[in-house]
């Protein structure tokens, strides 16, 4: 979002709109705008108004609408599937942010040069990002697959005896998803990431090396400090992506094996669309509103308060 | 000479990298191509022993591939032209114009993209079941297609077209739609062809639209028919494979030809559809 307001507009007049020539702007204005705005309010505004107001109502898809103040957030406390949601939702997005970020500036680093065939490498890095992903789901299934599959092939190869059963097993399926997840997303944030490499001034390095920095030290000293304002969006955007995990793990496992992938958007979904519980669905999009809310305000104060330091 | 031991370890390092990306494509085009017991070999066989072509000529007798095709296509391009037409047209009024309560009524659009659709995809679910519009490919269409997301991109473009030229047109006697049409969306081709790529692909690969709303098999995307394959065909591994790669190619094909606007587009904005 910090980027999406870079260019202000002239301002709009304030105050009351004083004769024809105002009137006919505010008409003409609106005629623009309404055609979108009346699709937007109706599938968009509405429906987020009203899961506000259901996350308070006992509701099912047979009966009527009951207030129940906060009823629904108690009973998440007792509910054994939203602490498992909840904590495999966390344990994603402890993974998934850190290696993506890592994983993009790794490759935005690589590919910020000046060589013939880069832009291939580039659309290389990025294509995974569009493929659909159910083809992404089909074909890392089959690649992490136990017994034959490519990737404890090579594990073996390179001495593991005992390779993971990965989406087989309850540890290793989250892992295997945050994988995938990591191999699919790196091509998007590393196109931010060059976008934020090319605007280093190069003097900064050449004054570097005549001061005798070595490549390391050129990397902490000048790129990362310089990217702090890339870096701050990419990791908004990634933990906004990871906490709302949803289709990637309803394509590739589905919440299995067991509950050892089931996230919180999931829950919200069975919830709601396959058992009909509106109100207590509601409540856990709440929850999960808040804690993405939560995390990106936080981001915000720690970004702010380095850069004034 | 040192720099040509450079330049070919960066290229060493580069290659190892894109192959280490694109081993997954590999493997599904290997796969497409083999025999269902071939799929699982210990080594690993990368290039078949003998190519089946015939499992691409196969797969359309299986599952009604053709129509899921049409269905995503049909699907992809309604929802992208009224994305690109209301977006772009609503920009033109929140850039251009100026009346009272615009910029209010922009920040709202904004805010509503920092709420994840995950959190109200049970009330818009609950509208179409009371519209009666479940199964229906118009409920995906007006879920989708009045995104903020259009009108974000192509205001950002329009801010940096000078108000002068707007100007200069309405002197000439140019309405503020004349403008619009006749000025605007000219100058903004790099911007439509983002948002138009962005919006086509996003729909072609969306799963979970087509998986809450459609129930007919014969409404079915690509997407939904080719995991409903994998349910039901446990075994059938190339097949899959072909199925995936089939699915794959339409998107390569429009990616490889809009290449620089899909990149203007997110580097620009910042932003997923």
């Amino acid at each position: 979002m910090a980027q999406v307001i870079t260019r202000p507009a002239p301002a709009a007049p304030r105050g009351r709109p004083r004769g024809r020539r105002a009137w006919r702007d505010i008409l003409v204005g609106w005629s623009f705008i309404l055609p979108n705005f009346a699709g937007f309010l109706l599938f968009t505004i509405i429906p987020m108004l009203t899961a506000f107001a259901l996350a308070f109502l006992e509701w099912d898809s047979y009966g009527d609408p009951e207030w129940v103040g906060l009823d629904n957030f108690a009973r998440m406390l007792g509910d054994e599937n939203f602490h498992v949601a909840l904590r495999n939702t966390l344990f994603y997005a402890a993974g998934h942010i850190p290696l993506t970020l890592a994983a993009a500036l790794g490759l935005a680093m690589a590919l910020n040069r000046k060589l013939r065939g880069v832009p291939f490498f580039r659309t290389a890095a990025f294509f995974p990002y569009i493929t659909s992903l159910v083809a992404v789901a089909v074909v890392w299934n089959m690649l992490f697959n136990p017994t034959a599959g490519p990737i404890n092939q090579v594990l073996e190869a390179i001495g593991v005896s005992e390779p993971p059963r990965w989406v087989a097993s309850k540890d290793w399926a989250m892992p295997a998803v945050i994988i995938t997840s990591v191999w699919r997303d790196m091509g998007y944030y590393m196109v931010l990431y060059l976008a934020g490499l090319q605007t280093i001034p190069k003097e900064y390095y050449e004054a570097a090396r005549v001061d005798g920095a070595n490549a390391w030290q050129r990397f902490w000293g000048i790129t990362v400090p310089s990217l702090r304002p890339t870096t701050f969006f990419v990791a908004v955007m990634l933990t906004i992506q990871s906490f709302k995990v949803l289709d990637l793990i309803v394509v590739m496992t589905d919440g299995g094996p067991g509950r050892s992938t089931l996230v919180l958007a999931q829950l919200v979904y069975r919830e709601g669309i396959t058992e009909g519980r509106f109100g207590y669905s509601s409540a856990i999009a709440l929850v999960l509103f808040l804690i993405v809310l939560t995390v990106t305000v936080v981001q915000f104060r720690i970004n702010e308060r380095r850069s004034a330091s | 000479m040192t720099a040509l031991v450079r330049r070919v370890l960066a290229y060493a390092a580069l290659t190892v990298m894109a192959a280490l990306v694109l081993v997954p494509f590999a493997w599904m085009l290997s796969s497409s191509l083999k025999r269902d017991n071939e799929v699982f070999t210990v080594p690993i066989q990368w290039i078949p022993n003998e190519l089946r072509w015939s499992n691409f000529v196969d797969i359309w007798e299986r599952i009604p591939l053709l129509t899921y095709l049409g269905n995503s296509a049909f699907l992809s391009v309604t929802i992208t032209v009224l994305q690109v037409l209301s977006g772009s047209f609503a920009a033109y009024g929140f850039s251009k114009v100026r009346f009272p309560g615009r910029d209010a009524l922009f920040l709202a659009y904004i805010a509503t993209i920092a709420v994840p659709w995950q959190a109200y995809m049970v009330p818009q679910y609950i509208m179409m079941q009371k519209a009666d519009l479940t199964n229906t490919h118009l409920a995906i269409i007006l879920l989708q297609a009045f995104g903020a997301f259009g009108v974000f991109l192509m205001r950002q473009y329009y801010l940096s077209i000078p108000d002068e030229l707007c100007e200069a047109a309405r002197i000439d006697g140019l309405s503020e739609y004349g403008i619009y049409w006749r000025i605007m969306l000219p100058l903004s081709k790099p911007a439509l062809a983002s948002l138009a790529l962005l919006t086509f692909v996003n729909t072609w690969n969306d799963y979970m639209g087509p998986f809450i709303y459609l129930t007919d098999n014969d409404l079915w995307t690509v997407q939904l028919g080719l995991r409903s394959f994998i349910g039901q065909y446990d075994a059938e591994y190339a097949m899959m494979m072909t199925g995936a790669t089939l699915s794959v190619l339409p998107i390569l094909a429009v990616f490889l030809l809009g290449q620089r606007y899909f990149i203007q587009g997110i580097a620009t904005s910042g932003l997923k559809g």
